[in-house]
């Protein structure tokens, strides 16, 4: 059999998968922050996300711009972060990482709950970011959406990044999540990076949340509940302990789940999670620590 | 003598279970025992989870898919093979504890937060992955013992007769799901108690100790989550007898969290409590329409419930029944 191969498509399709992974990238970015910092995934990261781009739509309904609305948000979600791991993850800081997992499970509960009691739970739409036109490169249509969603992901990631090496804070981050005993020697107030890290991390999600939702026909409180899980699966894939891993992993998911449920019918849309899944699954079982992650050796 | 009254102390709190278990459908409605009863599918399902995770150690967010396939199991053998409902319990516990096995082997290579992944994505895939074989489970629509085999559903006339009693068909369900879980409890009882529940909470609390000891770290791991198959595969498939319906919507992840839930607030590594963890997770929504009937709220109760259980009560409701019953164990326990 001749497969009717067309370079055209591969090119459209590995775009949009790039964006899709972009945005991934973004929520699977925020997981790895609260993992190197707490060694837990914090499951409510989606939830979380979906709450802020309430926010944003309830922002807009009230007469903001998109990008007004945006920026705000980030704000709000990045205190809103900041005080859940004030209220929520602080009394549990020194128990067993079995005991975190489930508080964030409860978590992911109680976000939930709280967005469908605040706005019922009909569909909504957001108005897109950026122009749907698209624009022609070598013949192959991209749309500007797409296009822009990539470089809205690689840009928080490149801000982040400045943010980690270059500055002192990032350097107060990162110490705080590698030796917390000596970080506090040194006069660095761990648990308060531990909360600026949630606060950072909530904010990243929010931003995946609100490019996400425009993308879509319409959303409801299910929104990130599948992006929470190629993020995861992708952070896993790259080595959950390296942020440049998770990103690299997350977009390399995007697109082949992407191209996976173009070109095997019997897979479609319904079982690009499954299939993404089990391949990460063998993955693993070659490398546990991820495609960049370090195996952590531990003595007992 | 000291010894004696310790034991008469059980024996009596055994006893004066089994008095309110026997009594209880008579003393409310049918339709409060069907509830009931629904609370007993979240005790298997909770005890089996339990003896994975609060005696193991391993964490699984995929007991909810395990639920589901002995929901099918059973439901394919009555609506396809026209099997008798109960008879397919002990078929559906067995296809579960086979898929528990299975889940079980990656699980050796992978510990905390990758079985958790791991776990999380089979609850995830499971409805789609239902949908996908309609010709077995009925796809979307699900199956129905109603519609296509109706004179296999025990009780559909209203009476149940069994060794000469005649009963409702909500009393009937009940004494079953709450006998087939009384049961299961003992048995679980048994096991934590005896040479193999030393084995799981040794690889619990080290797993290296446990193999230094000359623990099959393998054989152990993967008969945990087998036995906690078998519980979650007879609550899916008494699940699918109260319910005489299966549906991939059933199924989701929601299901895998409630029973991690019940287990938590009934208390890890502890069985008494689990009773209540089981009509927690039952009655929470029922009880959370008085505060407030906009959906969401039962989730937001269920999350602050959880997260205040934990930071409060980090052994559930058992450590605090423990707590409570200590003054008089020490008294029982110690020698004068």
């Amino acid at each position: 059999m001749v497969l009717a191969f067309d370079w055209t498509q591969l090119a459209q399709q590995t775009v949009i998968g790039l964006s899709s992974g972009g945005l991934w990238a973004l929520l699977a970015l925020a997981l790895v922050l609260i993992y190197r910092s707490t060694g837990v995934v914090n499951f409510a990261q989606g939830e979380m996300a979906m709450f802020s781009t309430f926010i944003a739509w309830s922002l807009i309904h009230h007469g903001l711009s998109y990008w007004e609305a945006f920026f705000l948000t980030l704000a709000i979600s990045f205190v809103g972060g900041v005080a859940l791991e004030r209220v929520v993850i602080r009394p549990v800081e020194r128990a067993p990482v079995l005991t975190v997992v489930i508080v964030t499970l409860g978590l992911f509960f109680l976000v939930d709950g709280a967005a469908r009691w605040f706005w019922s739970s009909e569909t909504r739409t957001l108005p897109n970011a950026f122009s749907t036109r698209p624009i022609n490169v070598a013949g192959v249509a991209f749309s500007i959406q797409d296009l822009g969603n990539i470089a809205v992901s690689l840009g928080v990631v490149a801000l982040l990044f400045v943010l980690f090496q270059f500055t002192k804070l990032g350097l107060a981050l990162r110490a705080a999540a590698a030796n917390p005993e000596e970080s506090r020697l040194l006069g660095i107030r761990v648990s308060w990076m531990l909360a600026l890290g949630w606060g950072l991390a909530a904010a990243m999600g929010a931003v995946s949340g609100m490019l996400t939702a425009p993308a879509l026909a319409s959303f409801d409180q299910n929104l990130m509940q599948p992006i929470l899980l190629y993020a995861f699966a992708g952070a896993v894939l790259g080595g959950i302990s390296s942020p440049f891993g998770a990103v690299i992993g997350t977009m390399m998911l995007g697109v082949f789940v992407n191209l996976i449920g173009t070109y095997v019918d019997w897979i479609g849309t319904d079982l690009r999670l499954p299939v993404a899944l089990a391949v990460i699954l063998g993955v693993l079982l070659v490398r546990p620590a991820g495609l960049f992650g370090r195996a952590s050796v531990r003595r007992v | 003598v000291r010894r004696a009254l310790g034991i008469g102390a059980w024996a009596l709190a055994v006893a004066a279970g089994l008095v309110v278990f026997l009594l209880l459908p008579h003393l409310v409605s049918d339709f409060h025992s069907r509830d009931l009863a629904g609370a007993g599918v979240f005790f298997i399902a909770i005890v089996g989870l339990n003896l994975l995770t609060g005696y193991t150690g391993q964490i699984s967010l995929g007991h909810g898919a395990l639920m589901a396939i002995g929901a099918y199991t059973t439901a394919a053998l009555v609506v396809h093979e026209h099997w008798r409902d109960v008879w397919t319990i002990p078929l559906a516990g067995l296809a579960a504890g086979i898929v528990g096995f299975i889940i079980g082997i990656p699980a050796l290579r992978l510990s905390g937060l990758y079985l958790a992944l791991a776990t999380f994505g089979f609850a995830v895939s499971m409805p789609s992955l239902i949908k996908k074989f309609p010709g077995l489970t009925g796809g979307s629509q699900g199956l129905s013992f109603f519609e296509s085999a109706p004179q296999q559903i025990t009780g559909l006339t209203g009476k149940v007769t069994i060794f000469g009693h005649t009963m409702t068909q909500a009393h009937f369900l009940y004494y079953l799901t709450w006998s087939i879980g009384i049961v299961g409890f003992a048995l679980a009882w048994l096991i934590v108690r005896g040479g193999l529940g030393r084995v799981f909470r040794s690889v619990r609390d080290s797993e290296v100790a446990a193999v230094s000891s000359g623990v099959n770290l393998a054989a152990t791991k993967t008969l945990a989550f087998a036995l906690s198959g078998v519980y979650a595969g007879v609550a899916g498939s008494l699940l699918a007898i109260q319910g005489n319906i299966v549906s991939p919507l059933s199924f989701t992840f929601r299901l895998s969290i409630l029973i991690l839930v019940g287990a938590v607030v009934g208390g890890l590594g502890s069985l008494p409590g689990l009773v209540l963890g089981a009509l927690f997770v039952q009655y929470l929504p029922t009880i959370s329409t008085h505060v407030s009937t906009r959906s969401g709220v039962p989730d937001f109760i269920y999350g602050a419930a959880i997260i205040l259980a934990m930071i409060l009560l980090p052994t559930g409701a058992g450590g605090l029944l423990r707590r409570a019953a200590r003054p008089l164990t020490t008294w029982l326990y110690t020698r004068p």
